[in-house]
């Protein structure tokens, strides 16, 4: 599974390229994750705009990476497909991040 | 709701059997087998979505619990019901605890720190499939489930 970090000024922009965060890929999310947000920032956005499908095994592996951010960083999202938006509302995730509608809307808030 | 409480029975014309093995990438293959029978039948795009999630869920279960210390095979039926859609999933791995299904409750959300990172499978499962059934017969667990075809029932 393939991560694209950009790091804007005090924003880390983590875009995942892959479709999906299932139990077969969580894990290897949660590694590139860890890898990426070494990199230092104020904020950091993870863009799931090309994700169509997370589980609760995905779902676990981004509520692992809010966890090392934690607490000097908050981990904001962007760009939630349905099925994906399904899930954090079912689950009361969407209480629990930060979501942008769209990546442009979480930059927009950034300036 | 028009879906059967059992698959047994008259009216099980085009069901479709299939096997997965206990394993992460053989559960990734299986529901894109399963969603291209659901498809098969009809179902919309947002039918299929939930369907995905619920098919995956079910699996993982299996996989991570079930078959957790030896693996093992996993069976799968689908049985066209009119609007919906009765799945049957058999494994042979050990029964639920407590040899019935969970309540339907989220784990506890204490903040950050005390955050879950699992045990949201089966209240995903119980939150978006219908009839959902669990029994435990001749060494095998059977989970059986139901799924509309259309996301306006």
């Amino acid at each position: 599974m393939d991560l694209v970090a950009d790091k804007r000024d005090d924003l880390l922009v983590v875009t995942v390229e892959g479709d999906r965060i299932d139990a077969a890929g969580a894990i290897e999310f949660k590694e590139r994750m860890r890898e990426a947000i070494e990199t230092e920032s104020e904020r950091v956005i993870l863009d799931l705009s090309n994700v169509v499908f997370l589980d609760s095994s995905g779902l676990g592996a981004v509520v692992a990476v809010m966890k090392l951010l934690s607490p000097a960083r908050k981990l904001e999202l962007s760009g939630l497909t349905p099925t994906v938006a399904k899930v954090f509302r079912l689950t009361r995730m969407d209480s629990v991040f930060l979501i942008h509608p769209t990546l442009t809307d979480g930059l927009r808030k950034a300036s | 709701m028009a879906c059967a409480k059992q698959a047994e029975g008259v009216g099980d014309r085009g069901v479709t059997r299939f096997e997965i093995d206990s394993d992460p990438f053989a559960v990734r293959a299986g529901v894109r087998e399963f969603l291209a029978c659901l498809k098969g039948c009809g179902m919309d795009a947002t039918a299929l979505g939930t369907a995905e999630l619920v098919m995956a869920e079910v699996l993982n279960n299996i996989v991570e619990h079930a078959y957790a210390d030896f693996g093992g095979t996993i069976e799968v039926l689908v049985h066209p019901q009119g609007a919906h859609v009765l799945v049957e999933v058999a494994d042979r791995g050990l029964p639920l605890p407590c040899g019935s299904l969970p309540g339907r409750c989220l784990p506890p959300m204490d903040l950050v720190d005390g955050l879950p990172e699992g045990g949201f499978g089966w209240f995903i499962i119980q939150e978006l499939a219908s009839d959902l059934a669990y029994r435990r017969k001749d060494g095998r667990n059977h989970t059986s489930f139901c799924l509309p075809l259309q996301t306006d029932r």
